[in-house]
Order: C-alpha cells, then structure tokens, then sequence
C-alpha cells in the first residue's frame, strides 16, 4: 500500500477547469449517460414554469387553446419541445437504469456498459416516435 | 466489514429515499397518462379539457407534480452543493429554489381545481 503511493509521482489533488472537463476528458459511455441525466434534469427545471404556463393555455378556454396551438406550431418552438421530450425520455430511461443499480442489478462492467447502450436506444427511439406522433 | 457508528440528521438518506420513490410515482404515472393520450388522441379543447377534469384524474396529477416539485428539489440542491461554493449565495439558490416550486405547486393546484 504505501510502495503504490510512492509510486504515483502525479500531483493530486488534481484541479479541472470548465476547458478540460468540455475538451480533454474523454468520458466513457456509462459517464456520459450520467451527465446527460444531470443536464436534462436541469432542462426539464428550467422549463417548469413555461411549460405550467403552457398547461394553463391548453385548459384554459378554447380561445387560449387555439392561441397555443398556433405557438406551438412554430418550428422554434416545435424543436424546443422535441428537445423537452429528448429530455424527459431520457432523463425517465437514465433513471430506470440507476434505480436497478441501487438494487444491485447490473453492476458488473459488461452489463453496465450494455444497459448504457439499451437507455440510449430506447429513449432516442421513444423520442422519434413522439415527436412523430405529437409534433409532426 | 466496516463498523461505521452513524450519528446526524440522517437528512442524507430520507431525501436520497424521497428522490427514488418520487421517481418511481412519476415513472408509473407517465406509462398511465402517455397510453391514455395515445389510446384517446385528445384533438379538440373539450377532449383535451376532460382528460384532466375527473375527479381521479386531478387527483393522479397532482401527486405526479408534488413528486416532480420534491424530485426536482433534491437534484437542484445536489447542483447548487456541487457546484456554488460561497455559503450566502448557496442558501438564497436555495431559498429561491423552494419558493418557485411552492409557488408552481400552489399554481398547478389552481389551474386543475378550476377544470
């Protein structure tokens, strides 16, 4: 034990700026999962209140309805809210997967990098096919 | 085998719990109301106003929101921790943090108890 910390002549603690954690840290797939959960969460946060909003139109009156559904028909707003439902989607399949981890389901390394590459097939393909189905 | 004598608030482990079962509540809601719009398709303002407006219904989306608001807690808090250093800025993040989700939670309530 302490012929492997004489060994490491790296200085530690070793401090990262915002550059090197965008550009030089190449995260593996199971890490990137993980930041994408934390970043779609923060989304999602961000656009509680314009979406409350958005619920309060819809059931409004008929009049408030039409008014958002004529916003929502904006192709700016149409890639936002496909970008709201990424986020969901992902943020809920990301979720499922950490909440078997905390059950000791697929701990191991192979499985773990497997059920990475399942939430991000599942939730892209969810995504298509709710946008397709509410969007388009 | 590591003998910990655990002391504190255990504030940790209720909201790392809290966190969970508000995700499951949310997770098993989202299956409910996504099957009931696809199977519906809710086209017209009537349509899409009486989806909400059963008694069990308002009551189901509620809940889903308060776990949403008290989920979202949590996960921003464990942000500001993360990230916000200086101890006064830190407190008003959080400060603020609350009062937009009570205030949100009081607005959802209103908006689904006058359908």
């Amino acid at each position: 034990m302490a012929d492997t910390c004489q060994t490491s002549s790296k200085p530690r603690p070793k401090y990262l700026g915002l550059a090197e954690i965008l550009f030089q840290i190449k995260l593996p797939l199971p890490g990137k999962l993980s930041i994408l959960h934390r970043v779609s969460g923060v989304l999602l946060f961000l656009m509680l209140g314009p979406l409350l909003y958005c619920f309060q139109l819809s059931v409004t009156s008929p009049a408030d309805f039409l008014a958002f559904k004529s916003f929502a028909a904006n192709p700016l707003v149409r890639l936002l809210l496909a970008g709201l439902i990424w986020a969901y989607l992902h943020h809920l399949c990301a979720g499922i997967r950490f909440l078997l981890l905390d059950i000791h389901v697929g701990i191991d390394l192979v499985s773990a990098r497997q059920t990475t590459v399942i939430v991000f097939i599942v939730s892209l393909a969810l995504t298509a096919f709710l946008c397709w189905r509410i969007l388009l | 085998m590591i003998n910990r004598i655990v002391v504190g608030a255990h504030y940790g482990l209720k909201d790392w719990i809290a966190q969970r079962a508000t995700a499951v509540v949310m997770a098993l809601y989202s299956l409910y109301i996504a099957f009931f719009l696809l199977l519906l398709r809710p086209n017209s303002f009537e349509a899409w106003r009486e989806v909400f407006s059963s008694g069990f219904e308002k009551f189901a989306t509620f809940l889903f929101v308060l776990c949403l608001f008290y989920h979202a807690w949590i996960g921003v808090r464990d942000l500001w921790m993360d990230y916000i250093k200086p101890v006064g800025l830190r407190l008003t993040l959080h400060v603020l943090t609350i009062l937009v989700l009570v205030g949100y939670a009081g607005w959802i309530a209103g908006i689904l108890w006058r359908l």
